[in-house]
């Protein structure tokens, strides 16, 4: 059994434009120690994803209405929200995209680094304090000792991320979610943070979501990945596979919609780019969601009419599309990379 | 300096005076946002300006324009020396170099139409009679992708990749020569981007217009230019055409940050990843 298994969740908005269907039938796992990442553009719900998963949306105007989130046995969608609280923080850490906003401005980094080892942990106040530096050692953050009496606003971007992290795995958490955690950094300080992730990960045995709309971030730190549109997952494949062999026909705009860095012929050329923009979730199509502006599409498809489900074309390859790219005659594909 | 060139920029200088003490404040130190940086663009090229947050590549675009006042150094453009202009001469110059800004959320008034905000410009500088004006107006939004039938709605009502083609097209509305891309495309999703730089690309080739393209991103700045400045710290570390600074670095900074950009390539991450643990496990044994 894995350690996290989302079954058919299904999240809903119910706002006063009508019901708007951000995660409609999502389905994945997560093995202890593995990273998955879940890659995806604005909107395609990858982030409402992590938040049902941890219990975080505001209820109303969000709400889980299908579809179950397993974690060690326990089913995350119906627990009470007092059995939630335990797991939430302790065997479940999340990090989000913003170091800035996401600390207290107005407390030592230490208590805040404390707070939840004395919630979840109940350590007394030495015990957390000496468990605190060594956390931020663990995350590099020199002079641990001194520094835990630094106020947010004395620390980069890189280094609150560090702290933040320190705070995620206080508790020895078996699951962390992190939420565009290098969004905000600078490439050289993003590296560092990445490097930081995996680490840790091996040192704890924590299984990792990382959720991002970076191509290269998931290239760089996930063992599968799952890739987004429109509230649904359409393409799901071991890293390896995926970016050698791209079958659903979003996920190759995708790449080809990504500037090269190397090459020739580069500020010549033109790039790729995906006419259009995603479909209105409060009113998605009933045919594929990516059909309108899928180069392999016509008004004669099934596609038009009915929406694919996602179907194994090779073993741990899935794609959601009635023109994955193995299926495809031989023909001039403008969007491959 | 050689003749020809559109702008040149020699030995720009922007400090920021930092304060101290609350009643009697006096100036501390001096942050030296942009310290000596001197490059120049021939007229239909694009220079591009890459680099880290806080590096100074903004401040350079916004002193190149006289946004803000640089503290040391010559801007000239189309000949004229821009620091040594009055205020009219200035406002005129404007005509001919114009500004694409990041946020296309919030560099466009919330409470003017589409057809105002590309209108303005034309309004400011005594363009035209008022029919002249939609007629460009339409024209304009046309140039850029957008439906000229919504010149009567609002930003909001618009996504970030429509709200920047608006941006534009109010920066192309004076027929500028200069524009200066400050991360035109950094709050935009990749498909989104790719429509955005296409366009600009087709826009410089159409108008022969000249580029100053400020981006975090390696990738887009690659894609945009013809030379590329790399700056660190206010000044610049490295310049050259744009393949030999990307595939020859010579500037260890330049170095370091063109292996830290993620690729879509798992197994270069996986060699780059164990290359800077073999680097960092050396460094401390």
């Amino acid at each position: 059994m894995a350690l996290l298994e989302v079954q058919d969740l299904q999240t809903h908005f119910f706002t006063r434009e009508g019901v708007v269907r951000a995660v409609d039938g999502v389905s994945f796992e997560v093995d202890k120690g593995k990273t998955l990442g879940i890659v995806g553009e604005s909107g395609c719900g990858k982030s409402v994803t992590a938040l049902s998963i941890m219990g975080l949306l505001p209820q109303p105007p969000a709400k889980i209405v299908g579809g179950s989130v397993h974690f060690e046995g326990f089913d995350l969608a119906t627990l009470p929200d007092k059995n939630l609280e335990e797991i939430r923080g302790a065997e479940i850490a999340m990090i989000f995209q913003d170091p800035m906003t996401s600390l207290n401005p107005t407390l030592k980094i230490g208590t805040q680094i404390m707070e939840t080892m004395r919630e979840h942990l109940g350590y007394g106040k030495d015990q957390a304090r000496k468990r605190a530096i060594e956390l931020l050692e663990e995350v590099h953050i020199p002079n641990a000792k001194d520094r835990l009496n630094d106020y947010p606003h004395r620390f980069s971007g890189g280094m609150r991320q560090r702290v933040m992290i320190a705070i995620a795995i206080s508790c020895n958490p078996k699951l962390l979610i992190a939420d565009e955690p290098t969004t905000a950094l600078d490439v050289t300080v993003q590296a560092g943070v990445l490097d930081l992730l995996e680490e840790l990960q091996e040192e704890y045995e924590m299984a990792m979501i990382l959720i991002t709309h970076d191509m290269g971030v998931v290239a760089e730190a996930a063992d599968d990945i799952v890739v987004m549109y429109a509230g649904q997952i359409v393409e799901q494949a071991s890293s390896l596979d995926l970016f050698d062999n791209p079958e659903h026909p979003y996920t190759e705009a995708l790449l080809g919609a990504l500037p090269q860095i190397e090459g020739a012929g580069i500020r010549e050329g033109r790039l790729t780019a995906i006419p259009g923009r995603p479909p209105d979730l409060a009113d998605p199509p009933t045919a594929c969601r990516f059909a309108p502006r899928c180069p392999f599409s016509d008004r004669n498809d099934s596609c038009a009419k009915e929406e694919p489900q996602l179907r194994e074309v090779r073993a741990g390859h899935w794609v959601r599309s009635a023109h994955p790219a193995c299926e495809r005659p031989r023909e001039p594909v403008g969007a491959a990379t | 300096m050689s003749k020809g060139a559109l702008l040149v920029v020699e030995d720009l200088k922007k400090y920021f005076p930092v304060k101290e003490g609350l009643l009697f404040s006096r100036t501390a130190s001096e942050v030296k946002a942009v310290d000596g940086v001197s490059f120049e663009i021939p007229e239909g090229k694009t220079l591009g300006l890459v680099g880290e947050s806080g590096s100074g590549k903004s401040t350079t675009g916004y002193c190149v324009l006289q946004l803000i006042k640089p503290t040391g150094g010559s801007v000239e453009f189309m000949g004229k020396q821009l620091t040594d202009l009055g205020r009219e001469s200035l406002r005129k110059t404007r005509r001919d170099m114009q500004i694409v800004f990041q946020d296309p959320y919030s560099s466009l008034d919330p409470r003017m139409t589409v057809g105002d905000i590309v209108a303005e410009p034309l309004l400011v500088h005594g363009v035209g009679s008022r029919r002249s004006r939609r007629a460009r107006v339409r024209e304009l939004l046309e140039v850029v992708g957008f439906d000229p039938g919504y010149t009567n709605r609002y930003p909001h009502e618009f996504s970030g990749g429509q709200r920047q083609r608006i941006g534009i097209a109010r920066a192309l509305a004076l027929g500028p020569k200069l524009i200066v891309c400050d991360e035109p495309v950094s709050a935009l999703d990749v498909s989104i981007q790719a429509q955005i730089l296409n366009l600009l690309k087709d826009l410089q080739r159409d108008f022969g217009l000249t580029y100053l393209f400020i981006a975090h991103d390696l990738a887009v700045v690659r894609s945009m230019s013809d030379r590329i400045a790399v700056m660190q710290s206010g000044k610049i570390v490295e310049e050259g055409p744009a393949e030999e600074v990307y595939e020859k670095p010579g500037h260890e900074y330049t170095k370091k940050l063109l292996t830290s950009v993620p690729v879509p390539d798992p197994r270069l991450m996986r060699e780059r990843k164990a290359e800077r643990r073999r680097v960092a496990s050396a460094a401390a044994g």
